[in-house]
């Protein structure tokens, strides 16, 4: 048995819930942490982003109009696919990054939990940021929390799994879609989630998963009219005012965050406030 | 039968402009360098020179604001501010005839909405949020909510004081002292408001108010001793702001133009509706970001709608703002009179049908008579760019889902209307409009309980109620 080869994973994209090669056929190598060759992932191209934000934009809709509990339960289901298949995401974050397995161990169960944390998020953000206001008038007037429609995400180099999902989860929680680029230097347990995404019942599109460099990608996301938000907190702060300058060009909300919180859920919704006459 | 309304104007004589204006600045009137005249729209009648802020007056004023800030108002409890703005809204209760007048004067607004709308309404924000300024930890903003500094405010000119109240009522109630700058054409109340702060005696530098233009808004926004900058204006300059302070450690809310739209189902009370409709483009001129420009009129009650809306807009009194029987007064500038001439004409160049009932417009001032544009497409620029006049154009759908997508399809998020007598499609519609205020069988209707803003490119952030507060504290926009 010690002469069998083993079959090892091409890692593609993910976009509307396919797993697509780069148009471009670009790919780039990366290695394992003391330097040998690991695997030649896609280096998205500015269409790749294209063809994800049209993805992005066809799910909002549905995905933004399910139910909270819906979406709770997906999120949940994502929770308990990861860990299915914690041991396979170990040894690839081990191989990748040089970690040691507890702290891979580590990031990973701290990855499911995460998941677990904002799927009971969802049916709850409405609640606690939401409004009934005493208008002075014959008004039923109330403030809701909406997702913002496509927010453009970059993970952040390291943890490359659990940073991914700090970063996914929040956004999707509230009702928006999302096109993530993942860690450059370790983007295969990004890719390997894709997998685990691909078989949770999320609604294709909802998340898009790309890998690449941030320097090429990140400036494209800034200035694509089609998308609302940015977390960029991947990102290095040298680029922060190159990317807000050209976000403004469609106004878009940019935010950074440097841990998981109940505010980069809010961060990613719109209020919307309706007055609704009362009469007979 | 018909009846004609005798001239009914408001006295003047209630107001006491000055000929000349200067700054305040660390809460006195301070001499200003450089002046240019503010005038009465309807007559064109130069009412005063007001003083143009350049730096050396910017940055006195940022100074003061500081020196507030650090020395007294960050030591003043919640309590004690919460105190100071009551004071400032019963005082505007007061003075609120005499604030009317001015802001009629000053801008050409009907006295009957200065009077019954922006007067009241800036009282009741400094009323309402002189409650919240000892009840912070409570608005679910964090355990220990905390002012930004100091922030620079630029406010537009259509409704001048109630700007400034939107602006400066929850700055101060969250502990910040402010430097704000009224719009070029419209500086006389806020500089009346100047008085208010003094007979209140807010303490010296917690509100500076410098008049200019758009080089002193720059000077305001680039200024690096400002923590925040709440700007009310032009997507455009909305843009240009978010692009200056991109490199900086700013925070930023914006509250920015509009295209809304104002959607009737078949089974709207038709009469009503009509209000609405005249209600959502006529009010202040249609000098309103969120106002119901786009009337989308499903089709088979469409012909119905409008033989009804011209009829009624044939009652419209254009004319004399002070007469308490206008509805409709003066475009503010001969500037904005230039733009809402051009976009009519390019929409009469791209086909639609223009129509105004007859009326005679005084000689002298800047008018513009109500106006639809009927057979308007989504394509046509009418239907797309923010006139911020009396224009409204008309479009129609079939299907719910088409208005829907008709509403939607603009860079713009501010505002809607839906009309229709079935509540669970009114609701429908308000769910999936994506706006940040949205009026079911009403339009045009404001309150500081209920916060106010827009999504997309109408702007960042909320003004008013709750989520208004996160504005000027610390640490809630996320980061």
């Amino acid at each position: 048995m010690s002469n069998r080869i083993d079959v090892k994973k091409t890692y593609k994209l993910f976009i509307n819930g396919s797993f697509p090669r780069s148009e471009s056929g670009r790919t780039y190598e990366v290695k394992t942490s003391k330097g040998a060759f690991l695997a030649n992932p896609c280096l998205a191209s500015r269409k790749d982003l294209r063809e994800a934000v049209v993805a992005a934009r066809s799910a909002h809709n549905g995905w933004s109009k399910a139910t909270a509990y819906n979406r709770g339960q997906i999120l949940y289901r994502i929770a308990e696919m990861l860990q299915a298949r914690t041991s396979e995401f170990i040894e690839e974050i081990m191989i990748t990054t040089g970690a040691t397995k507890v702290k891979a161990e580590k990031e990973v169960l701290q990855a499911v939990d995460t998941l677990v944390w904002f799927a009971g998020w969802s049916d709850k953000i409405s609640s606690l940021t939401g409004s009934n206001n005493p208008v002075a008038g014959p008004f039923y007037n109330f403030t809701i929390p909406e997702s913002m429609g496509v927010v453009a995400a970059v993970a952040p180099e390291n943890p490359s799994l659990l940073g991914l999902i700090e970063s996914i989860a929040p956004i999707i929680t509230s009702g928006n879609t999302v096109i993530i680029l993942a860690s450059t230097k370790a983007p295969l347990s990004a890719m390997s989630f894709a997998e685990v995404l691909a078989t949770s019942d999320l609604p294709a599109g909802v998340v898009n998963i790309l890998t690449g460099k941030k320097d090429e990608i990140a400036p494209w996301m800034a200035s694509h009219m089609d998308i609302d938000a940015m977390d960029i907190s991947g990102l290095s702060s040298k680029l922060t005012a190159e990317i807000k300058v050209a976000g403004a060009e469609n106004l878009k909300r940019v935010h950074s965050f440097k841990r998981a919180s109940a505010h980069r859920i809010t961060a990613f919704t719109e209020s919307k406030t309706i007055w609704h006459t009362i009469g007979v | 039968m018909s009846f004609e309304y005798a001239p009914a104007p408001e006295s003047r004589a209630i107001t006491n402009i000055k000929p000349k204006y200067g700054h305040f600045i660390g809460g006195k009137f301070v001499t200003g360098s450089k002046h240019f005249p503010t005038i009465n729209p309807a007559t064109e009648e130069i009412l005063s020179q007001i003083a143009l802020a350049g730096k050396s007056e910017v940055d006195a004023a940022v100074k003061a604001a500081r020196k507030a800030y650090n020395s007294t108002w960050s030591k003043t409890s919640g309590k004690e501010r919460g105190k100071y703005l009551f004071r400032i809204a019963r005082i505007l209760q007061e003075r609120a005839r005499e604030f009317a007048v001015l802001e009629t004067l000053d801008n050409g607004k009907p006295i009957r909405e200065s009077r019954d709308t922006d007067i009241p309404l800036a009282a009741a924000h400094f009323f309402y949020h002189a409650g919240w300024a000892d009840k912070l930890e409570y608005a679910g903003l964090g355990s220990f909510p905390k002012p930004l500094g100091v922030a620079g405010q630029i406010i537009p000119w259509n409704f001048p004081l109630l700007m400034l109240a939107w602006k400066v009522a929850p700055a101060l109630a969250t502990g910040n002292t402010v430097v704000l700058k009224p719009a070029e054409s419209t500086s006389l109340t806020a500089l009346l408001f100047a008085e208010v702060c003094q007979q209140a005696e807010l303490p010296a530098g917690v509100v500076n108010i410098v008049t200019g233009d758009g080089s002193t808004g720059a000077l305001i926004v680039n200024h690096p001793g400002i923590d925040k900058i709440a700007f009310t204006g032009s997507t455009e300059v909305g843009k240009i702001i978010a692009r200056s302070v991109a490199p900086t450690k700013k925070s930023v809310t914006l509250e920015l133009g509009g295209k809304g739209a104002n959607i009737v189902f078949e089974d709207a009370a038709i009469d009503e509706t009509v209000e609405g409709i005249i209600d959502g483009i006529f009010f202040n001129q249609g000098h309103v970001c969120c106002a119901g420009s786009r009337l989308l009129l499903q089709e088979n009650v469409a012909e119905e709608v409008l033989h009804k809306l011209k009829k009624r807009m044939e009652k419209i009194r254009v004319g004399d703002p002070l007469d308490k029987n206008t509805d409709v007064g003066a475009i503010n500038s001969k500037e904005q009179l230039a733009k809402i001439v051009e976009l009519a004409k390019v929409g009469d160049d791209e086909g639609g049908q223009r129509w105004s009932p007859a009326c005679d417009l005084p000689k002298k001032g800047y008018w513009f008579a109500p106006t639809i544009f009927t057979g308007v497409t989504s394509a046509h620029r009418i239907a797309r760019e923010e006139i911020f006049g009396p224009v409204l154009s008309v479009l129609t759908f079939r299907t719910p889902q088409e208005a829907i997508e008709k509403a939607n399809n603009t860079p713009f998020g501010l505002s809607a209307g839906v009309w229709g007598e079935k509540g669970s499609r009114t609701l429908w519609a308000a769910q999936h409009l994506r706006a940040g205020v949205i009026w079911t069988n009403s339009f045009n209707k404001f309150d500081p309980t209920s916060p106010f803003g827009g999504y997309k490119e109408s702007g960042w952030g909320r003004e008013g109620g709750r989520h208004g507060l996160a504005a000027y504290l610390k640490g809630v926009a996320g980061e």
